[in-house]
């Protein structure tokens, strides 16, 4: 028999991968016009993964947000795709890695999930921190990367055993993790923090009907001073600039000129 | 005196990672920055020879924890452990490179001491209280330049940024007692994907393939072995199947830094940038005249790949 699971997971609004990122002049932050915003997209690899668990097992899928009004959006989306209710945590302004884990462990203590699902790390600040500290601070096990190695569209990949797989008396999952030369796997005792690597699964397109479904699902609000969590930041961003541009080379005509250059300019070959 | 420590990694044939070797020299200039002393930790089943590998880069002190739940680099034994360490022998700044294994297990350790903490560090200026840590967001679209503001502070170093630490004056091996886990992850299995072509992160040329391969790396791999180097690829190869992920360059996969980088059919999209801007001698070879990889490319050749990579192999070849 399967055991039913509850997944928490995570829907960080941040910009469109593909949007042309800015500095702003003075250095403050980027800039704003013109970018388009979505879900993370590695917490929508934590989505699919929960989604897929739960069609297996039974149970429900949870989704948290942090941020102001505009992240309804990100909920809405992830219950289109078929999550069961969502959490927003109310608040505007920057939050650090410590505060964004400090209100998910709070909202996993409240919601004892047996999973919570997370994006590696959202494509914005690109620190990949959360899921650890709130793994840490919850006392739970985590498996960070989860991934699997093929391409998903692979025979091979398709027959394969998932990279998730939950034990059969319900109280421990096994993950493959995509970690430096090689694959990983590691089993934790549930309930333990998942994050989400790239290759893990291929996101479902929320459908139509469930679009429509997702606009009388229930968000429920909270904030920062109700969780009781401090969320003044402990890293600061003194300033943003562009990465230094490398100087711009040649075009050469043909094989014999570049070898040449190699050899007599570059002194590499 | 103030402590900087450092964790060094062993890789799963228990030889050091050299990645390792970046942290400390990251780890010696923030010591520096600091007016600190620079020691490593180093934890295993036995790491007492990792210990004496390791202690000759210019530690002070290298603490060596050796126990059999250390065996393997889990962030529930080995965050903890770190912690522990740093809080015992008053550590402010705790690091270690970049890779899956810091990546994993050092928010841990932050979380543990209640520290901020900055992942992919690629500069450091400043000194005193005032350190500042100069990381990439955005996929590298943006540097940003940031404080830590907590009493203790942890970060991750990328490796392609410092030199290796030099071999100097051996430090002093300590034991120390890591504490016994109190969450029961196991570790399961670890399948190495083997290669005889030399580690990516860490050869000295790469030659990488994109999607103008159309999935043939017949040629890429054919001068990648003419030249002794590792195969790379973008992320549009790997996202198709053609190639295995682990070969993959950019922001989302891995950070490269070579003495010479030859980009095959490969656009320049800004995440695969990420990944290669640092190496040394940029090689662009792309049917499209406009692609951008042009733009950070030493030399440019708008040309077939089919057609002049086996002249190049051939080339390379009459010339040895």
């Amino acid at each position: 028999m399967l055991f039913p699971m509850k997944i928490l997971v995570t829907a960080k609004r941040v910009e469109d991968p593909e949007s042309k990122i800015k500095v702003k002049p003075d250095g403050t932050g980027i800039v704003p016009e013109g970018l388009k915003y979505k879900i993370n997209p590695f917490d929508e690899i934590a989505v699919e993964e929960a989604l897929r668990l739960v069609a297996k097992h039974k149970g429900e899928t949870v989704v948290v947000s942090i941020g102001g009004k505009e992240v309804h959006e990100q909920l809405r989306h992830a219950m289109a795709m078929g999550v069961d209710r969502a959490v927003w945590v109310n608040h505007t302004g920057p939050l650090d890695q410590m505060a964004i884990a400090g209100l998910l462990k709070k909202v996993c203590e409240k919601e004892k999930p047996d999973m919570a699902i997370l994006g590696k790390q959202s494509i914005d600040d690109d620190q990949n921190q959360v899921g650890q500290y709130m793994a840490e601070w919850l006392g739970w096990g985590q498996a960070t990367f989860a991934s699997k190695h093929e391409s998903l569209d692979s025979d091979a990949e398709k027959s394969k055993t998932p990279a998730l797989v939950v034990g059969a008396d319900g109280k421990t999952v096994k993950v493959v993790r995509e970690v430096d030369g090689g694959l990983g796997t590691v089993e934790c005792t549930l309930p333990a923090v998942v994050t989400t690597d790239l290759r893990l699964n291929q996101p479902r397109y929320a459908p139509l009907p469930g679009i429509m479904k997702a606009k009388s699902k229930p968000i429920e609000e909270l904030t920062p001073a109700g969780l009781g969590v401090d969320v003044a930041p402990k890293l600061t961003v003194l300033k943003m600039s562009a990465p230094a541009p490398r100087k711009a080379g040649i075009k050469v005509p043909d094989v014999a000129t570049l070898m040449q250059k190699l050899k007599t300019e570059a002194k590499v070959i | 005196m103030p402590i900087v420590l450092i964790y060094v990694e062993a890789q799963p044939d228990g030889n050091l990672r050299k990645a390792s070797l970046h942290a400390l020299a990251a780890g010696a200039q923030l010591a520096q920055a600091t007016g600190s002393e620079l020691h490593g930790a180093v934890l295993g089943k036995d790491a007492n020879k990792l210990a004496d590998m390791v202690k000759g880069y210019g530690l002070k002190t290298v603490h060596a924890a050796s126990a059999p739940h250390l065996e393997h680099a889990l962030a529930e034994t080995h965050g903890p452990a770190m912690a522990e360490l740093a809080k015992s022998i008053g550590a402010t700044w705790v690091g270690a490179a970049a890779t899956a294994v810091g990546r994993d297990m050092l928010p841990r350790a932050a979380a543990r001491l209640q520290a901020a903490m900055a992942t992919d560090v690629m500069g450091i200026s400043g000194s005193g209280n005032d350190v500042v840590l100069t990381r990439p967001m955005w996929a590298g679209s943006v540097m940003a330049d940031v404080k830590l503001n907590t009493p203790v502070k942890c970060f991750t170093v990328r490796a392609t940024e410092f030199p290796a630490a030099q071999a100097g004056a051996a430090g002093e091996v300590k034991a120390f007692n890591a504490p016994a886990p109190t969450v029961p992850t196991q570790f399961v299995e670890f399948k190495e994907v083997k290669s005889a072509r030399p580690e990516l992160t860490e050869a000295r040329v790469v030659v990488s393939g994109g999607r103008g391969t159309k999935g043939d790396f017949k040629e890429i791999e054919a001068l990648a072995d003419e030249l002794g180097a590792a195969v790379g690829a973008s992320r549009a190869v790997c996202d198709a199947g053609w190639v295995p992920n682990d070969l993959q360059v950019g922001q989302t996969g891995k950070v490269v830094a070579p003495q010479l980088y030859i980009a095959a059919g490969i656009s320049g999209a800004i995440q695969h940038l990420a990944g290669m801007k640092g190496s040394k001698t940029i090689v662009a070879i792309n049917k499209d005249p406009e692609a951008p990889i042009f733009q950070v490319a030493d030399y440019g050749l708008v040309a077939d790949l089919f057609k002049v990579l086996p002249e190049l192999r051939a080339a390379i070849h009459a010339a040895k």
